[in-house]
């Protein structure tokens, strides 16, 4: 059983009338911070509830599903919908999806981040919507006087076949407002075998907007009497103004106010020292921005480099480890006794989610209330954030959720929202705050950078017996593979305390971790002379006891890969003269994924990625067919986008890179087909945001090893190949 | 100064400052949304309109360049939303977030325009906004879509 399904359902429903004849349920269901903690740490349930969800079923047969959740593009605005509209029997096409306000009351938990929106919400939602359809059969049965176990359901009606009579939802939504709601606990829920729209291709609702250039994204949002609003902060991370040429900037053309913002407390994505300069257009903003002189007291970041990460990392590498992160057995003694001993050293650099749309946040603060329109993943924190900085309390502050132009993690933090906050109070006006590309990708939350000295060693049969790796920089946790897959492991770490601010990005954790020790598997399988995907089968077939940090099924690993073997036609190619095929696989976010890239290198090292197969296993159902083949070919592309030229360096605490000219992101000529399959197992749904990502790097390495004899063994890839 | 610009069919006049970008006329002094703004120096995209049936960056074209030209941004593209593009996109249901695919929608229209019937290296080569989300795939399969439903409307 999974992490999932361990989580109790405590719920309970409230129904009302909606005005000319309609039905409101509100789900309540148990505190979604809650359901976080226990997804994470398998905490008991507490005795309090919260409300999650609503279903509004008007008179004229139109009904609306709440969307809760923050769509960054990973396709929740319809498939938690969905979700609730399955198991209603609805007809998807009666229905409208509408955006949630950001309200913990009403709503619970509203976050976007970690592959969680399925499996923290697949429970609850399937049973908000039974019970909604058991509310409307109850009032069709009543209406008939008939047995509600004689009625169906299908498309928004309920049948009475015995005596051939048929109302829809709309028009039994009045009696059913009138009747006591049945207990969540108890009522039945759909036979997967049953559903109707659960694993259909169903198109994003905001299609139609999008193709049209209607306003959606928070960049878009218009409040009247709105100003715009850039802010300036100090270009090494954490540095604090000391003083500006304000007057000079208020005099220029189209400016209406300048002022300096000071910290507020130590935190690296909360309110940060800046000058804002508010005017009629961006476009004065921007420009007046052209003239600001700032001096800054810059602070010791200033002193940290990508040179200084890579000489203290080197001379960590040579002391012992700082900490031990899991020990099992005795790896001094089995590299004594192994047959072969591998060692090598990898790295991967920091890098952006550059999110195409600039971080930017709408804010009116007026009379002690503040509303904000926001793109943020985490609107909820976002809340409490500005809360305390502004002085407002929750209860009198709106935050309305927009559609984001991507999000990546980059939009769990919410330095942006505060900002506009801030600048809105203090200029007494409503203020839309946008940050260049520059200041984007200037002020990023970056994903950590890491170092890793690591030593294997097979014995005379090719087997692995021996597994050491020293992390510096970056974590490495203690169930990371392949810990328990081999007698004897030794995983360590040493810390660089560094000013760099840092975030999760899609698939943290893994995105980088995932290359390291798949590549270094790979080395592995080469020196023990077998096939790399029996290599890893074998591996994974020796399981040794499990700890608590060991959360991976073998046999469902071992299952993507062996389809993976079989769809990408493994071993079976001929290949020509520099092309090879590399696999990996990686688990991650509750989902299983092997893949295999096919990749081609030029005489004069030019590298073409032709195609990548995905092999992934994320449960039961896959909620929307067509959302998860988009993430499959997302993530495949984003992590090939990693591997091609993405890299942040610093010099004097700064960011060196500023746009998309030097931080170059993957595009069509570059990006192979991805082809996906998906291997169902009995397992609870997980998500698909994340989980696709990290095995696609190590798979395009590996490949450039067959492909050349070219150990890729630090990232990016950029021109080691030329 | 003042500049009167035609667009999408309609004559309108706006007094900005002359080297404000094309983009921020739109979005900001016009209220059109649709065409975005990603990086303001012409690498993304995101802000591709037609000028003059041609793509062109409008982050990087001040407002003094396309005076009286004829200017046609994703609001324009079709009166109803059913461009062959459009209607591609929609069966092949392209978007993630969504951000990036009015730019890449005003491209695919201007490359359907010449070519009736573009290949893959076509694509490769006229296809070159970025699409942070990775819908690469889905946008050549559209591509290709829209030229069929092009054809088909032709005859």
């Amino acid at each position: 059983m999974t992490i999932a399904t361990q989580i109790s359902r405590r719920s309970f429903l409230r129904v009302s009338a909606l005005a000319g004849g309609g039905l409101l349920i509100g789900s309540y269901v148990r505190s979604a911070d809650a359901a976080v903690a226990e997804y994470t740490a398998g905490f008991a349930p507490p005795e309090e509830f919260v409300p999650n969800a609503f279903i509004k079923i008007f008179a004229n047969g139109n009904i609306t599903i709440i969307a809760k959740n923050p769509e960054v593009g990973q396709g929740v605005k319809q498939s938690l919908p969905m979700i609730i509209c399955e198991e209603l029997d609805a007809d998807w096409s009666h229905v409208t999806v509408e955006q949630g306000l950001v309200d913990r009351s009403k709503y619970g938990v509203q976050f976007t981040g970690g592959s969680l929106s399925t499996p923290m919400n697949w429970d609850d939602l399937r049973h908000v919507g039974a019970a909604g359809r058991a509310l409307l059969v109850a009032a069709a049965a009543k209406t008939w006087n008939v047995p509600a176990s004689e009625c169906t359901t299908r498309n928004s009606r309920v049948t009475h076949a015995k005596t051939g009579r048929t109302l829809g939802y709309g028009a039994l939504a009045a009696t059913a407002a009138t009747l006591t709601p049945p207990d969540l606990k108890t009522i039945p829920v759909k036979d997967p075998k049953d559903y109707h729209l659960l694993g259909q291709r169903i198109h994003g609702v905001d299609n139609k907007a999008i193709f049209t250039g209607k306003p959606l994204y928070g960049i878009d949002v218009v409040v009247p009497g709105m100003l715009y609003a850039v802010f300036e902060k100090c270009p090494v991370f954490g540095g604090k103004v000391m003083s500006a040429n304000i007057d000079k900037i208020k005099k220029m053309p189209g400016v209406t106010h300048v002022f300096v913002v000071e910290q507020i407390g130590n935190a690296l994505d909360g309110l940060m020292s800046g000058v804002a300069i508010v005017a009629d257009s961006w476009w004065y903003a921007k420009t007046a921005r052209q003239s600001l002189q700032v001096s800054w007291d810059l602070g010791t970041t200033a002193a940290q480099s990508t040179e200084w990460f890579a000489t203290r990392a080197a001379e960590l590498s040579k002391l012992p480890a700082q900490r031990t992160i899991r020990k099992d057995g005795d790896v001094d003694a089995a590299f004594s006794g192994a047959a072969k001993v591998v060692e090598a050293s990898y790295f991967y650099p920091f890098i952006h989610h550059a999110t195409l749309e600039p971080q930017n946040c709408t804010a009116s603060v007026k009379n002690g209330k503040a509303e904000i329109w926001a793109p943020s993943q985490t609107p909820q924190s976002g809340l409490t954030l500005v809360s305390k900085a502004i002085g407002i309390a929750e209860s009198d502050i709106t935050i309305h959720v927009t559609r984001i132009g991507g999000g990546f993690g980059r939009r769990l933090k919410n330095d942006y929202m505060v900002e506009a906050a801030w600048i809105a109070k203090v200029a007494g006006v409503p203020v839309k705050l946008l940050w260049t590309r520059e200041d984007d990708m200037r002020h990023g939350h970056y994903r950590q950078a890491g170092f890793f000295n690591l030593k294997g060693g097979v014995d005379a049969n090719g087997k692995l017996v021996a597994w050491r790796n020293h992390a510096i920089l970056d974590n490495l946790n203690a169930g990371e593979f392949p810990a328990r897959y081999v007698p004897n492991y030794l995983a360590e770490a040493s810390a660089i305390p560094h000013g760099i601010p840092t975030g999760a990005l899609r698939a943290p954790g893994s995105n980088g971790m995932a290359f390291v020790i798949q590549s270094f598997i790979d080395e592995l399988a080469n020196a023990a002379g077998k096939d790399p995907i029996d290599f890893r089968i074998d591996l994974l077939s020796q399981v040794g006891p499990a700890t608590q940090a060991d959360r991976f099924d073998a046999e469902r690993a071992r299952g993507v890969l062996e389809l993976v073997r079989e769809k990408s036609g493994w071993g079976k190619r001929k290949l020509p003269k520099g092309t090879g095929m590399g696999v990996a696989f990686h688990f991650s976010h509750q989902g299983y994924f092997a893949e295999v890239v096919q990749a081609t290198v030029s005489a004069k090292g030019a590298l073409k990625v032709n195609k990548v197969w995905v092999a992934g296993d994320c449960g039961s159902v896959l909620t929307n067919l067509s959302g998860a083949e988009q993430q499959m070919q997302g993530a495949a592309i984003d992590g090939i986008s990693h591997a091609l030229g993405q890299e942040m360096t610093f010099e004097n605490g700064r960011a060196m890179q500023s746009n998309f000219d030097t931080y170059p992101l993957i595009r069509m000529v570059q990006a192979p087909p991805v082809e996906f399959t998906f291997r169902t197992t009995a397992h609870p749904p997980t998500g698909l945001g994340e989980p696709a990502l990290p095995p696609v790097i190590p798979a395009l390495c590996n490949a450039i090893f067959q492909a050349t004899g070219k150990r890729i063994r630090s990232l990016p890839i950029g021109n080691q190949l030329a | 100064m003042s500049v009167t610009l035609k667009i999408n069919g309609k004559s309108t006049t706006v007094d900005v400052p002359s080297d404000m970008p094309l983009l921020w006329v739109l979005r900001d002094v016009l209220n059109l949304k649709g065409t975005k703004f990603g990086c303001g120096i012409a690498q993304c995209g995101a802000c591709t309109v037609h000028l003059k049936g041609v793509p062109v960056r409008s982050c990087s074209l001040p407002i003094s360049s396309v005076a009286g030209q004829e200017i046609t941004t994703i609001e324009g593209l079709s009166k109803d939303g059913t461009h062959p593009v459009q209607r591609a996109w929609e069966e092949i249901d392209v978007p993630q977030c969504g951000y990036c695919q009015a730019g890449q929608l005003m491209v695919a229209a201007a490359l359907l325009a010449n070519k009736k019937k573009p290949t893959d290296a076509d694509i490769d080569a006229s296809m070159v906004n970025i699409c942070r989300c990775g819908t690469y795939n889905r946008i050549r399969a559209a591509v290709h879509r829209a030229a069929t439903l092009s054809a088909g409307a032709a005859k």
